[in-house]
């Protein structure tokens, strides 16, 4: 760049081609890692062209239609995606609704209010949680979480909301509320390490001009700094409901599989990648195949809207702190 | 409003941030407690050396799940690896412009695809030809994934190499390639490795990607090109099965990928912290 052109002007005068520097080796490593880097872009443009020519069979058959037929039943032929579309995003905001709350206070405690010292040990067991395989956290689940809402989250709820359709029916434990609940814990170190970086990335005098003031400390970070960060930490919220969206393998272990919209979240549902999970291996006619790859088309489509909104946001706070 | 007020607020929601932070922080140690509690207790020599038994019986190991998924992760860094570190060293040395920062982007994109729509892909453009599941395809559907981290971690530290040193390196005269393989990237190779330490963990516990191109398998996998085992989709099978002693072996199973996990973990976030501080100017 400045560097290299300030460096090679003394003695670029005469001869200085491409193709005596290709033979110097310059345009070479250039080209080779341009080529490499390009290979990024290719991957990703072949993944969406294959999505799209291996579901072609079930998009000519089904048209627009898929997204909104609600039965699934591939020994008669009938394929529908919004059982799944439906499993997935109330899992997912369920997990939201559940994670946001806790992950944003818990950012807020590590960026604003802890000791610097407990906010590093913290940060490092939470960077800890977000490694844990999602495998790991099914396996849990099947063992701990589940029998927990069988036999007192479950009862617990029916008891008291009872009259409200979301909590009526048989309890098996397996379900809507056991996958949301097990996604909450998977997505809240997302939520805690973005947001916090966002908080931080806020001016110190932000902070000082409200304390100075007079205002307490948490009056200072509710009023001064959150406000400041709330593009971030939103776009935190929509990097892990992506998360929460595509994740599969604890999900497919707790959530019981059945595509059903039921209004019960203690009743089991279905999610797209648990269906693409389940059945891919199985799956023996080319429509069946194609409408799970379909699907795989679907889950892609919405997590690829929400990350790049995700990414346009956190991107916009950090721009914004460094202006000030 | 009065000040008394104000200070009970502010003290109680402390308090509230706090327990927030306490009950996430705990879940960590939930999952490492219950783990080894149950896992611990299943694991034995033979789960390192044996392979598994038919569905039922009692005993078996799952050595060929450990192997086969230090196979597909080997196969997956040797993909990964080398087209990432190459993309990262374009991005942070040659790049600057709209192409940059469109593959920069793509490289995120990629990262935020759902790890259940890479197996798809890895089972099309790999399986699907081949015609059967093998270990090659659950290797390439990994490497789609360790890509992306790779790319952007290497980029990343190769940013925070003091242009100083760029500049040393050309005055002496060094060609810019030179100046790359001999100055610049030496500089940041605690980090680039550390990033990829970090990135392998992220992968090694993929289950998704390889349920449809690895599959699974009971035996030694003789050959690249047939299905093979690996520890996160045995955990998988084995925690769904109704089997009393395969809960057992997804437990010790579970235990062993985790630990792998957290020592990866925790060895190349410390080597971190430390080399953090030795290049600030």
């Amino acid at each position: 760049m400045a560097a290299s052109a300030t460096v090679s002007a003394p003695r670029a005068p005469e001869g200085r081609t491409f193709f005596t520097r290709l033979r110097a080796g310059e345009e070479t490593a250039y080209l080779f890692c341009l080529l490499t880097a390009c290979s990024i872009l290719l991957v990703t443009a072949y993944l969406i062209f294959q999505l799209w020519i291996q579901s072609s069979v079930a998009r000519r058959q089904f048209g627009l239609g898929f997204l909104w037929t609600t039965i699934w039943d591939p020994n008669l032929g009938h394929f529908g995606a919004l059982p799944f579309i439906y499993g997935t995003l109330v899992t997912s905001l369920l997990a939201l609704i559940i994670a946001a709350p806790l992950g944003l206070g818990a950012a807020i405690y590590l960026s604003e209010m802890a000791p610097p010292k407990w906010s590093n040990v913290f940060t490092f067991l939470i960077e800890l949680l977000a490694a844990v395989p999602s495998v790991i956290y099914g396996l849990l689940a099947i063992f701990t979480l589940v029998p927990l809402v069988r036999s007192v989250i479950g009862p617990a709820l029916e008891h008291t909301f009872g009259f409200l359709p979301l909590f009526k029916g048989p309890i098996y434990g397996v379900g809507v509320l056991t996958a949301g609940m097990i996604l909450a814990i998977m997505t809240f170190p997302y939520i805690i390490s973005i947001s916090r970086e966002s908080l931080m990335s806020v001016p110190r005098e932000q902070r000082e001009a409200a304390l100075a003031l007079g205002a307490t400390k948490w009056e200072a970070t509710w009023d001064a700094v959150v406000p400041f960060a709330r593009l971030g930490i939103l776009g935190s919220i929509f990097l892990s409901l992506a998360r929460a969206l595509g994740e599969t393998m604890a999900v497919t272990m707790v959530i019981g599989n059945d595509p059903k919209i039921r209004a019960s979240l203690l009743a089991p549902g279905y999610t797209i990648a648990s269906v693409i999970a389940n059945e891919f291996t199985e799956a023996t006619e080319d429509i069946h195949l194609a409408s799970l790859v379909l699907l795989g088309l679907v889950l892609f489509l919405i997590t690829i809207i929400l990350n790049a909104g995700a990414r346009l946001l956190i991107l916009a706070t950090t721009k914004a702190g460094m202006k000030k | 409003m009065p000040m008394a007020w104000r200070k009970f607020v502010n003290s109680l929601m402390l308090t509230v941030t706090a327990v927030c932070t306490v009950l996430t922080v705990s879940t960590l140690f939930l999952i490492l407690g219950y783990l080894l509690w149950n896992g611990a207790s299943s694991l034995d020599w033979d789960f390192f050396t044996k392979l598994p038994l038919p569905s039922g019986e009692k005993g078996g190991g799952m050595a060929n799940a450990i192997v086969g998924s230090g196979q597909i992760l080997l196969l997956a860094v040797a993909i990964g690896v080398p087209i990432g570190v190459v993309s990262g060293i374009y991005l942070s040395e040659f790049g600057g412009g709209f192409f940059a920062s469109l593959i920069r982007y793509t490289a995120d994109l990629l990262n935020g695809v759902p790890s259940i729509v890479i197996g798809i892909f890895a089972w099309s453009v790999v399986v699907v030809p081949m015609k059967r599941f093998s270990a090659i395809s659950g290797g390439i559907a990994l490497s789609l994934m360790l890509i992306p981290i790779a790319t952007r971690t290497t980029e990343q530290f190769l940013r925070d190499v003091p242009n100083s040193l760029r500049e040393g390196a050309l005055a002496l005269g060094a060609s810019k390639p030179r100046a790359i393989a001999t100055v610049i990237v030496p500089a940041a190779t605690t980090g680039i490795l550390t990033g990829l330490i970090l990135g392998v963990a992220r992968i090694a516990g993929e289950t998704a990607p390889l349920l449809f191109t690895a599959l699974n398998n009971q035996f030694w996998a003789k050959t690249w090109r047939e299905p093979i085992a690996s520890l996160p989709v045995m955990i998988y099978t084995h925690a769904i099965s109704p089997y009393e002693d395969w809960h057992r072996q997804a437990w010790a199973a579970g235990l062993v990928l985790l630990m792998l996990v957290l020592v990866a973990n925790i060895a190349a976030r410390l080597i971190l912290a430390r080399g953090n501080s030795a290049f600030r100017p």
